[in-house]
């Protein structure tokens, strides 16, 4: 049952990724950290005073800080780009694009203050369209970890893999429920309740979300999946597969523009093996604005109640 | 080993054949890199046409005006990188030699992708930390058009360069005064490019692109300046479509194929030195 998750505590996930960064630090002498002057707000400070040595600072200047990282690959190194999820993604797509995918580079693009839970900087930095800008791209790895424990899991487990990764997360101070020693895979769902009636899938901030969604359809008498599809490329297909062919309906749940993201992902691999009744929770084909995290999650239509009002319209489409 | 003026001939004859086969390309600017890159592959580089993408104890090369890849392709080839055969499949379908340098197909020599303009020197710069965090004395060369100082991300980079000290870089900017639309004064002046790599705290060089002496003389000298804290650019004027008297100077030739008569008329310029492919 979902009221069992237990809550360890609130912290942000980009601290995951900083204090798993350090990890790697410790581990991999490989691993080389650049940022594009956020080194605080990307929570480098640990890395910066241990390993100054492979600390890159190459100041405002992020198509820049992506060529270097592609170049630093042809010697060993393993480069940890950091910056805003706008700055990492949309503001570099080409160079992305040529230096880094289509050249085949060792290169994870580490991006923080993803979608709307950004708060009160606004639409400018609330990028609600990267998850697809990166998932478009031939051979990159696109992860989107749920809590602080997964940031810092899956920022060390990203190291192993060869090749270009882009990994989402976020601002926001936010429930840890996930557990301090996993092992983070690559590409393979988390369940957090199986159930009969409804498949929710979510990421990042949002799993949180869809849990509480689920415990009040649980408190309701229906029977939940909730799966945390914390890579969105390559998508565990075989995971999503099963629960849809049990409770035949989906609802997915991202902090992102419907168009492109974990909903087109999920969608995609139901129409072609097993089309069922989907509803969608993201933003709809819209900017964000100014505002709370908790507020912003509301007014666009990604809080809780909008969760159990698409789980349960999507059942009676069944 | 033959006379290097004899091997940039040759390539130059690569690269109108080339071009002309496939009748697509860029035979303008890489005319006019034949002696420089000549010179960078025959004498100046320690390298390994065996070919190891790490490079690691080699000094690199990374081209970031990709559409000279002609000249790019017609060294590699000559150096023995791959056959020189493979260089009729240039621009055709299922070839190694895509129309831009690419990665994708494992192309020895290749290190990164290029074509979309103004990203190898930042590419160069990693590569050129790499060393350093390996302790690796080798040096990084790049190239870079004139024409593609107009993309913001190369000053990027070379404030970067500056500020890091990247003194194992050695930049050199093919200045022919062209790019497609026209000459570079009237798309858009780019002033005085040495002044201002000096401006940004690179230390520079000037070099006649299309005289081997001088330019092995620049060369060695941009070599001496490394390792003295600071990132160290070349000048280098070159004459688009040198070698073929009725390319020479004219931005028209920056991307088009010459057709069977002009073909003829410019490999009567272009005595076979080695053997054509």
């Amino acid at each position: 049952m979902l009221k069992e998750i237990q809550v360890s505590g609130q912290k942000d996930t980009r601290s995951g990724f900083g204090d798993g960064i350090y990890e790697l630090g410790k581990k991999n002498p490989n691993v080389v950290a650049l940022t594009a002057d956020l080194a605080g707000s990307m929570k480098l400070n640990a890395f910066i005073k241990d390993f100054p040595d492979r600390f890159i600072q190459c100041g405002i200047a992020e198509a820049n800080m992506i060529g270097i990282a592609a170049g630093l690959t042809i010697g060993g190194k393993i480069p940890f780009t950091t910056t805003f999820a706008n700055f990492s993604t949309g503001r570099v797509y080409d160079q992305i694009r040529q230096s880094v995918a289509y050249s085949g580079k060792n290169v994870k693009i580490c991006a923080s203050h993803a979608g709307l839970t950004l708060g009160e900087d606004g639409a400018t930095h609330q990028i609600l369209e990267d998850i697809g800008m990166m998932k478009m791209l031939p051979g990159m790895t696109v992860i989107v970890p749920c809590d602080y424990n997964q940031t810092k899991a899956a920022t060390i487990a990203i190291a192993e893999l060869n090749g270009p990764v882009y990994l989402r997360f976020g601002r926001p101070v936010w429930p840890i429920f996930t557990a301090a020693d996993q092992k983070f895979e690559i590409g393979k769902a988390q369940v957090f309740s199986e159930g009969t009636d409804v498949s929710i899938f979510a990421c990042g901030h949002m799993v949180w979300k869809a849990i509480e969604a689920g415990i009040i359809l649980e408190e309701k008498g229906l029977s939940v999946e909730v799966i945390n599809i914390h890579t969105i490329k390559p998508l565990d297909e075989e995971a999503i597969l099963k629960s849809i062919r049990k409770t035949k309906c989906a609802v997915t749940v991202e902090e992102h523009n419907i168009i492109g993201g974990l909903g087109d992902a999920v969608a995609q691999v139901a129409a072609k093996h097993f089309p069922v009744p989907f509803e969608y929770i993201g933003t709809k084909d819209t900017f964000g604005e100014s505002g709370k995290p908790l507020e912003l999650l509301k007014k666009y239509g990604l809080d809780t109640p909008d969760i159990v009002a698409a789980a349960e319209k999507v059942i009676k489409r069944k | 080993m033959p006379e290097l003026k004899d091997i940039a001939t040759q390539i130059r004859r690569d690269i109108v054949r080339m071009v002309h086969a496939c009748q697509s390309g860029h035979p303008g600017g890489s005319l006019g890199c034949a002696d420089f890159f000549t010179a960078l592959y025959f004498k100046i580089m320690k390298h390994d046409p065996a070919f190891n993408m790490d490079g690691k104890g080699e000094d690199l090369f990374f081209l970031s005006n990709g559409h000279i890849s002609p000249v790019f392709y017609a060294t590699l080839a000559r150096a023995g990188y791959f056959p020189v055969q493979e260089l009729s499949t240039f621009r055709k379908l299922n070839s190694r030699l895509q129309g831009h340098p690419a990665t994708h197909e494992h192309l020895p020599g290749i290190r990164v992708a290029s074509g979309s303009l103004g990203q190898g020197m930042s590419v160069a710069i990693g590569a050129a930390l790499a060393k350093k965090l390996n302790n690796d004395d080798r040096l990084v060369y790049s190239l870079h058009g004139d024409g593609e100082l107009d993309e913001g991300q190369n000053w990027e980079a070379m404030m970067f360069a500056a500020h890091h000290k990247v003194d194992n870089l050695i930049a050199t900017v093919d200045w022919n005064g062209q790019q497609i639309d026209g000459p570079t004064y009237q798309v858009m002046s780019l002033g005085d490019i040495r002044q201002k790599f000096e401006a940004f705290g690179w230390v520079t060089l000037q070099a006649n692109g299309n005289d081997m002496d001088e330019l092995i003389a620049t060369m060695n000298e941009a070599k001496a300046l490394t390792g003295q804290g600071k990132p160290i650019g070349i000048m280098m004027h070159s004459v688009m479509g040198k070698g073929v008297d009725f390319m020479e100077g004219h931005h028209e030739w920056h991307g088009i194929a010459p057709n069977d008569e002009q073909l003829k008329k410019a490999l009567e310029q272009l005595p076979e030195t080695l053997g054509d492919y």
